[in-house]
């Protein structure tokens, strides 16, 4: 993974002592709360219900133990001995002083992390699969390419003031596990008749208020002119941009409003300026960031068998188990939804123990995944068996991968100060209430996405079975959405007719899927079973 | 009734304002009246608080003080209701009804 030079380090220290001295400046009155509270939220640092929150970017979601364990660390000493990990593959802390924050950004500087941009106007961590390396069905690492973009962007003047958050996505593998089209730009690196590697692009894709599936605009970029393509990107964006209004402010919007074509048309024409600049970079600064991304000396020669004598562990492999390109290892998935728990939660202690497992089993490398799991991505097959047994006994060694309690969702009313409603109370009823193992196994993939209030933090536009908590009338109120996905099919849910309370909710989801259950054919999904019979076989079942 | 809340500004606590300062503890907040803005007012060039704000609230026939009118302002109040280890009242059986 990509280690700090001495300019990377010097920019960061500085950063937080430029926060330092803006902190100290706010606590003794010099800066009001207007002054200071862009200067916070350019270092990740919110103000939610119960103190001050934190995000700590993960850059492409990867992280080694060493910095899992400074993870563990700063929950323990700034926090409440816990972490949540997010939907943008990042790590927020919900109990921050603000008098500590400069503390805490120091100690993460210690370990090559930060959270600038992890708030604001600006280009967020940028996304990536989280099999990435690993992946057998992968072009190449995408990882390169995501921090060859991130460098780019960090700190960039013409990306400091943008009209509105901006998030990118890198994939490299025909399937997408990265929630692609939902990104304002993504890129999914092909390769060409020639057999050359390309950018295929896309953009104006976001969940939100006003949700839209991003569209292809290029299917060739020569990766090495993404530098000037994205700036033609943001430059189209700046221009037009509706500054004037929060709602339509998103990059998506301007280019629903343009239209797919015009905005393709002065893209490329921007394209073209940026061209004769001669800004992009040159291969060699490519192949030094790329070299941080070579493959881990996998050994060779390894068995492929699994002793699968254990039923637990047999169908925990089944489920958390993912082929990995390399012969003789495998992906690990950790679950962080155990029955009835808040989905992406972790404690310190439980942070510590897959560090271990990561420097121990994986070549010292972690990945966080937009679906609030984490991933050892390089585990030999003939260690499956040990890294399960200390999953299991520290309370990770769940098997929900993609299953119905599997569930996303953002900290909604409990914590956030944006949402009308809460979210993880419903998604532990559901975890309840779906627990039983054969259950779920027999219900199959199902993604099921849970946000506490419009700005889709939980992803629910995406889900195959989406919740909206909305405030009605002072109550929480709960709205049905069904077949949207984030796969390499990308689609958007639709609402199923009127909301329902706290416990009605649980319930209109059981009966849509029991609905699945009486009426799917053999091999189908959920998400199948609803692209073919459509919404109104589910609503008779849900409003009867 | 109208009662002030807001964060602490150094730790970022939920602080009520009990007549002559800021409290942790809801059921120590006061009416206000129409003294709102210039408490808010005062208290913000004090650097004690930050984004303080007047609610509705109604006394508290359960003997805890005050009630806040909004969910959110309750759980402000009490701590996330899927947490209630690290809640004010942790031990409170029926704290969570309090909240909903």
């Amino acid at each position: 993974m990509y280690k700090y030079d001495q300019y990377d380090h010097a920019m960061v220290r500085a950063r937080v002592e430029d926060f330092r001295d803006q902190t100290r400046r706010r606590i003794e009155g010099k800066l009001t709360d207007d002054q200071f509270k862009p200067l916070r939220l350019k270092n990740g640092l919110y103000l939610q219900l119960h103190a001050y929150m934190l995000r700590v970017a993960i850059p492409y979601g990867t992280l080694n133990s060493t910095q899992m364990r400074k993870l563990a660390h700063i929950a323990r000493k700034y926090d409440r001995g816990y972490g949540h990990f997010t939907t943008r593959q990042n790590i927020q802390y919900h109990w921050i002083k603000l008098e500590e924050a400069p503390d805490i950004l120091a100690e993460l500087a210690e370990v090559e992390m930060h959270a600038i941009q992890t708030s604001g106007e600006s280009i967020r961590n940028i996304s990536a699969d989280q099999y990435a390396g690993a992946a057998h069905d992968e072009i190449m690492d995408p990882r390169p390419w995501a921090e060859m973009i991130r460098q780019m962007t960090t700190f960039m003047p013409e990306f400091s003031y943008l009209p509105r958050k901006f998030k990118i996505a890198v994939i490299a593998s025909p399937a997408d596990r990265a929630a692609l089209r939902w990104h304002d730009f993504a890129i999914r690196i092909v390769r060409n008749e020639a057999g050359e590697i390309g950018f295929e692009c896309y953009a104006g894709g976001g969940m939100g208020r006003t949700p839209f599936i991003a569209y292809k605009i290029r299917d060739f970029l020569p990766t090495g002119q993404i530098l000037s393509y994205l700036q033609a990107v943001l430059r189209v964006w700046n221009r037009h941009a509706r500054r004037d209004n929060i709602h339509k402010q998103r990059m998506k919007i301007l280019v629903h409003e343009l239209g797919e074509d015009e905005f393709r048309r002065q893209v490329e024409e921007e394209f073209q300026h940026f061209l004769t600049l001669g800004q992009d970079f040159p291969q060699a600064e490519y192949d030094r960031i790329a070299a941080y991304f070579a493959p881990p000396p996998f050994e060779t020669g390894l068995p492929e068998e699994i002793d699968r004598s254990d039923p637990d562990f047999a169908l925990w492999v089944d489920r958390q188990v993912a082929r990995h390109k390399a012969p003789g290892y495998a992906i690990v998935n950790i679950s962080l939804k155990p029955t009835g728990q808040i989905p992406g939660d972790i404690s310190a202690e439980q942070m510590e123990l897959v560090a271990d497992l990561a420097e121990r089993y994986s070549f010292d490398e972690l990945r966080v995944t937009h679906a609030q799991n984490l991933v050892l991505p390089h585990v030999r097959k003939q260690d499956l068996y040990a890294v399960w047994t200390a999953l299991n006994e520290a309370g990770l060694g769940e098997a929900n991968l993609d299953l119905v309690t599997d569930i996303i969702a953002c900290p909604g009313l409990d914590y956030c100060s944006l949402a009308n409603a809460r979210s993880i109370p419903i998604a532990q009823e559901l975890s309840r209430r779906f627990a039983d193992k054969d259950r779920q196994a027999d219900i199959g993939e199902l993604k099921l996405k849970i946000s506490g209030c419009i700005n889709a933090c939980g992803h629910h536009h995406a889900g195959n079975i989406g919740i909206l908590g909305v405030d009605r009338k002072g109550k929480e109120n709960y709205q049905l959405l069904l077949g949207g996905s984030g796969d390499e099919n990308t689609t958007q849910a639709k609402i199923t007719g009127p909301g329902f309370d706290e416990e009605g909710i649980v319930d209109a989801v059981e009966r849509a899927i029991e609905r699945y259950r009486e009426i799917r054919e053999p091999g189908e999904r959920f998400i199948d079973t609803y692209r073919r019979v459509g919404m109104e076989a589910f609503k008779e079942a849900i409003y009867g | 009734m109208r009662i002030l809340t807001g964060n602490d500004l150094k730790n970022g606590r939920v602080v009520w304002w009990d007549g002559q300062g800021w409290s942790i503890h809801v059921e120590d907040a006061v009416d206000v009246g129409d003294q709102a803005d210039a408490i808010l007012a005062r208290e913000d060039a004090a650097c004690r608080v930050n984004g303080g704000y007047a609610i509705d609230a109604e006394p508290d026939p359960s003997g805890r003080g005050v009630r806040p009118a909004h969910i959110k302002d309750r759980i402000r109040a009490y701590g996330p209701t899927v947490r209630p280890d690290l809640t004010l009242k942790p031990a409170d059986p029926n704290a969570g009804t309090w909240v909903i």
